[in-house]
């Protein structure tokens, strides 16, 4: 670190342990909108991802680990989108 | 004339609807506009307090729907801009003395004479908010850049879509560059991507916007803020100007330090 960065350091306002806090806080957004857009609690939505599974379950083969499901909104509509990876079967 | 009626709204309180509904309605009016603002937060009255107007009040919203007095009987003149107006808030009585139906037609009465009637919405998501948006043409939401307000922003956005007011634009308020800089604060793109509406404006916080409302004069009619030239180009996009944003500047030791040694 030079002398300049050093005295620029002193003098500046900017806390460096706890840099990046904007991307805590659009996780936790991104978390707290599907609750609040489609009023289910987390665990009323994991019990519909595993009731989901289940169903898919009885026709295809999924990846049950990697399931994914998010709510989001497209112009002015709400969509629920959920990911269920196919297995990968070597027969 | 059939003036527009735009709402001003949030959900979360504190995040600067009241100031930037004042300093939109001034830059419309300074502009040429004939605007009238109607404090819609009954019980809780403050647009008179940011133009400098408390002492002038004599008759208030509630006097109106209540037949008391005619509409322009209970109209302020703006000390400083002709063509503005307020219509007071009542603060002796609460929420539910008001209904849509009876706001509406004040709108209505109010769109033959003026450009534009801004409504300040209260906070909250109860009956004074539903008679604020009851005659809106189209919603400004504000939103700080933090989760609480930002979380709010979007129930409101669905409720407003539930009502039939399509399409409400956001302005992002008291946004901080130095923050958003080093990664501390959401910056305008993560929230056009985590709300999903169209931006009408950014205004930076400014400590120019205390002293502003200490003397209850806006901070448009001041020519060397930029948080008054954001909302005088909020007002010109309002008037369908093509306007880009402004840049963000920060205003710390360290950023007029780099400048004095030239390094940025």
């Amino acid at each position: 670190m030079s002398i300049l960065d050093k005295i620029m350091k002193f003098f500046s306002d900017e806390e460096n342990e706890e840099t990046g806090s904007k991307n805590i806080a659009k996780d936790r957004l991104q978390f707290i909108l599907v609750q609040d857009r489609i009023k289910l609690t987390p665990d009323q939505m994991e019990d519909l991802k595993g009731e989901l599974l289940e169903v898919m379950q009885k026709y295809i083969d999924v990846e049950d680990d990697r399931v994914d499901m998010e709510i989001s909104r497209e112009d002015e509509r709400m969509a629920m989108v959920a990911n269920f990876p196919l297995e990968n079967k070597k027969d | 004339m059939q003036g527009k009626s735009i709402v001003i709204t949030s959900g979360k309180g504190g995040v600067g609807k009241t100031t930037t509904t004042a300093n939109i309605g001034a830059a419309l009016a300074l502009a040429g506009s004939k605007t009238c603002l109607i404090d819609a937060d009954i019980g809780l009255r403050n647009l008179d307090v940011v133009l400098g107007l408390e002492n002038r009040i004599v008759y208030d919203l509630v006097d109106v729907v209540e037949d008391r007095c005619r509409l322009e009987q209970a109209l302020i003149r703006d000390k400083k801009t002709d063509n503005l107006h307020l219509l007071p808030a009542a603060q002796t009585r609460d929420k539910e003395a008001v209904n849509e139906e009876q706001i509406n037609e004040v709108i209505e009465e109010l769109r033959e004479e003026m450009d534009y009637i801004l409504v300040d919405s209260p906070a909250g998501i109860e009956q004074g908010f539903r008679n604020a948006i009851a005659g809106a043409d189209r919603a400004i939401i504000i939103a700080t850049p933090e989760v609480s307000a930002v979380r709010d922003a979007d129930r409101i956005i669905g409720l407003l879509e539930a009502e039939g007011v399509n399409n409400p634009d956001l302005i992002i308020n008291r946004i901080k560059k130095e923050m958003v800089d080093r990664g501390d604060m959401m910056d305008i793109d993560d929230m056009m991507e985590i709300l999903a509406i169209d931006i009408l404006g950014v205004v930076p916080e400014e400590e120019k916007i205390v002293v502003s409302t200490n003397r209850g004069e806006p901070i448009v009619h001041s020519n060397n803020s930029r948080a008054g030239q954001a909302f005088r180009n909020i007002a010109r996009r309002l008037e369908g100007e093509e306007l880009p944003l402004m840049k963000l500047e920060k205003d710390s030791f360290l950023s007029r330090f780099k400048k004095f040694v030239g390094l940025s």
